[in-house]
């Protein structure tokens, strides 16, 4: 580490961003390929041992300023000008021999999603030590024993073993501390965080949270922490800088930014956007009740749902919370017969409904909609959305033509996105606009009870937000229920009426809103509650101290 | 949709030999100088202004059997590749959609097809039963489909678990919609570049089959068969077996060409208005 004179020395100035523009040559339909600027003269600085919070909405520029200091683009694109200078020099005048000496040994980086980074045909352990080797700062016997060293401080279970298991035989959140581990084998000076805890549930977040800063803390290694959720970067950051549309919007101390926020953007943020909704009494009829309900893979083999009660009541909201593996979306698939239940039934206005798909008619099925999680693959490709949205028209009610594309304008209208999209195809729609289209798909059969399983987990808090307000409006106007599944429990305060709380394929709390968060608690409650990350600092202490069980992804 | 100013010039060179090929095809009977198995002159005679190509290896003219064959060779290969397209795709999706003793039947059914040498088990067959064009089509066709089968069985199977499918089942449509509006449309990248190559083997095919006295009959002759009635002109530095075997290569690059122009515009998710 002879090109490493600061190393020892823990302060001074690691990485100087200075002046960075990044830009993409986009290809719009019909129109000649032009420019956009993703990143606009945005500079930052970062101490040794220090972390900087990077936030803002998708398409901020967030993580194509963090890749930056790596010096890579990611697909198409380009950093046309500026400087980054890391330890005293400017890398990307380094050449690509010069790049490939930094990454992995000076900056190492955590991708969102550890599931999909990792190389499912290697044994964790050779991933973990791979770029201490390559750059050749350590020998095999000596970096294993720092893996190991690290899965310990990480709080990896069986930590002298787990670095020969493959990454499908450990659980997301492990997954997630393993990448941590893998970044932080090599030694580097700096390392790049990309949202390591959004795809996690909030029980699992806590986990990896702590894990990670304490981890930061203990080795002393700087940080890029990017996010959107200003609670969590509050908990790890030193300094928080706000992005918006690639350009600089605040950068200050986390304590100011959280406390007196200077610009209006950074207000909006911080402020909870919480929806104010009237809790409705349930009434004397649910139309759909499920019954001691009973569901398992496998024949039999692995029980996910065991002996479930719930109702939906008309116009009203049930619903679902609990972290992944608790049998929320099996629920769902139960209900809408894609896993007939082994035992229990369920009824649909006063009638029992066919345990199976293949069983019920047409207007069974038309009664219930379901949406998805991923909006992407839950609409076909290759379809327009005038074919995704028309087709239901056509199916249930024989609408063609004229009628039917007056309707598929109307449904347009009232997701709030004009009948200019009738012919686009969904690769050519955000995340947003994607998840109304779905919306729309299940609003156009006219059905009684739309599923919604976890809607709003794939996109950004203030899309997140828009989509709530739509299906409430929703709810308002066509009088249709909703069964929402959900891991968040700021979405269930702001859309339900009544909520059933799962763990472990059980029902462990059911009941009326106002009822189920009040205390007093049963554990889990409490686990799921408190661990709903808050805008203060300290927060992460706090919580872990307070909490009485661990989360079942442990 | 289709712009004629976007297509790259590949494609172009592709579509125009393709049209070019086809239209020999159709029009033979026209545009032939001579008949198909008049005999005109010598044998292996050299290129000259009466015949554009010399003759074979009987006096007759070769670029009136070039024409004749290629409306053989091409329209042989289209039937077969056409087919083994439609049975093996419809098959490969039901069998995906379906699941169950339905799939592990005809997969099962399909390896013991495949586990035959096709060149054997076309030999056995074409010796049993009538030599004629329907029968080769069918025999082709068919062998050729358990290649189709296996890939669109596997690309449906991905396809079949994907979240949009099941809405569609939940939604109540029959199997007829989910194979051809929700999977086929999905599965056309791989399916198209594997026509093109297809259809390229059905013409190899052929020409193996006729070789071994088994494909076209004289005196009609697909290009395949020219070859080995000319072949032992070469080793008296005469061209003539060149010649169709320079138009299968031709046909195999420019059907591969339309294809790749096919392939790009399918694969493209924003209905080929992106990209270019």
């Amino acid at each position: 580490m002879a090109d490493k004179p600061a190393k020892e020395s823990k302060s001074g100035r690691l990485l100087d961003i200075r002046n960075l523009r990044i830009e993409a040559t986009v290809y719009p339909p019909g129109e000649a390929p032009r420019n956009v600027t993703l990143v606009d003269d945005v500079s930052l600085t970062l101490e040794r041992g220090k972390v900087l919070g990077l936030i803002g909405e998708s398409g901020a520029g967030k993580s194509t300023i963090g890749l930056s200091s790596m010096g890579y683009g990611r697909g198409g694109v380009r950093i046309t000008g500026g400087e980054v200078i890391l330890n005293g020099r400017d890398i990307l005048k380094g050449g690509r021999s010069g790049i490939r000496k930094i990454r992995g040994r000076e900056v190492c980086y955590v991708a969102q999603s550890a599931a999909a980074a990792f190389n499912p045909a290697h044994q964790l352990m050779d991933q973990v030590v791979e770029a201490a080797l390559l750059h050749g700062t350590a020998r095999r016997a000596e970096a294993e024993k720092r893996a190991v060293t690290l899965f310990r401080k990480l709080g990896l279970p069986d930590p002298d073993n787990i670095g020969r298991r493959y990454p499908h035989q450990v659980s997301g959140g492990q997954l997630q501390r393993v990448m941590t581990a893998m970044a932080l084998c090599s030694e580097p000076d700096l390392i790049v965080f990309d949202e390591p805890t959004t795809a996690l549930d909030v029980t699992t977040q806590i986990d990896v949270l702590a894990a990670i800063r304490d981890a930061i803390r203990d080795t002393g290694v700087a940080a890029l922490y990017i996010t959107h959720d200003l609670a969590v970067v509050a908990q790890v950051a030193d300094e928080i800088m706000v992005l918006r549309h690639g350009k600089l919007v605040e950068w200050g101390g986390t304590r100011q930014i959280i406390k007196e926020p200077r610009q209006q953007y950074t207000n909006a943020l911080v402020s909870v956007h919480e929806i104010e909704h009237q809790e409705k009494k349930p009434t004397d009829h649910p139309f759909l009740s499920v019954k001691n309900v009973t569901a398992s893979y496998g024949n039999g083999q692995v029980k996910v749902l065991k002996n479930v009660s719930v109702d939906i009541h008309p116009g009203q909201t049930l619903a679902v919370v609990g972290e992944s593996g608790s049998g929320k979306s099996t629920l769902a698939r139960a209900i809408t017969g894609l896993l007939p239940p082994m035992e229990g039934s369920i009824t649909f206005g006063g009638k029992e409904l066919s345990n199976a798909l293949s069983g019920r008619s047409k207007e069974d099925l038309r009664q219930l909609q379901m949406v998805y999680q991923m909006a992407d693959v839950a609409m076909n490709p290759r379809q327009p959305v005038a074919t995704i949205i028309g087709r239901p028209l056509e199916f249930y009610f024989g609408m063609r033509g004229k009628e039917r594309d007056r309707r598929v304008a109307e449904l347009l209208d009232k997701i709030e996105m004009g009948k200019g999209f009738a012919d686009r195809y969904p690769a050519e729609l955000s995340g947003g606009q994607k998840q109304r289209v779905c919306i729309a798909r299940a609003l156009a059969a006219r059905p009684k009870l739309i599923i919604c399983d976890e809607v709003t987990s794939a996109l950004d808090p203030l899309v997140a937000n828009g989509i709530l307000k739509l299906l409430l409006g929703l709810q308002a106007e066509e009088d249709v229920a909703y069964l929402f599944i959900t891991h968040d429990l700021a979405t269930v305060k702001s859309i339900a009426d009544s909520i059933a709380v799962m763990y472990r394929g059980e029902i462990v709390r059911y009941g009326p809103k106002s009822e189920v968060l009040a205390p007093p608690f049963d554990p889990y409650t409490d686990l799921l509650l408190s661990s709903v990350p808050e805008m203060e600092i300290g927060w992460l202490d706090k919580a872990i101290a307070s909490r009485r069980m661990e989360s079942a992804g442990n | 949709m289709l712009d004629i100013k976007r297509i790259p010039p590949g494609a172009w060179i592709g579509l125009v030999l393709t049209g070019f090929f086809v239209f020999c095809a159709v029009f033979a009977p026209v545009i032939a100088p001579y008949g198909n198995a008049e005999i005109v002159g010598d044998v292996w005679a050299p290129m000259s202004a009466d015949h554009w190509l010399g003759t074979d290896n009987l006096g007759r003219d070769l670029l009136s059997r070039m024409i004749y064959g290629a409306r053989v060779t091409i329209l042989i290969a289209v039937l077969a590749t056409a087919l083994a397209f439609s049975l093996g795709s419809i098959m490969g999706f039901t069998a995906a959609v379906v699941g169950g003793w339905f799939d592990t039947l005809v997969s099962r059914f399909v390896d013991l097809l495949m586990s035959i040498p096709t060149l054997i088990f076309a030999l056995v067959v074409l010796s049993v039963l009538p030599s004629n064009i329907v029968t080769l089509i069918l025999v082709m066709g068919i062998l050729d489909s358990t290649r189709v089968y296996r890939l669109s069985r596997a690309v449906a199977v991905d396809i079949n678990v994907m979240d949009f499918v099941e809405a569609a089942k939940l939604r109540g449509e029959g199997r007829g919609w989910i194979i051809f509006r929700e999977i086929l449309p999905n599965a056309l990248s791989p399916l198209v570049s594997e026509l093109g190559l297809r259809f390229i083997y059905a013409v190899l095919f052929l020409s193996a089959l006729s070789f071994l006295g088994l494909g076209v009959q004289p005196p009609a002759a697909d290009w395949g068969g020219m070859v080995k009635e000319n072949k032992d002109g070469i080793v008296f530095g005469i061209p003539a077996a060149l010649i169709p075997a320079g138009a299968i290569a031709a046909l195999a690059i420019s059907v591969n060409l339309v294809a790749d122009w096919i392939l790009n515009r399918t694969t493209d998710l924003k209905g080929g208005r992106g990209n270019g």
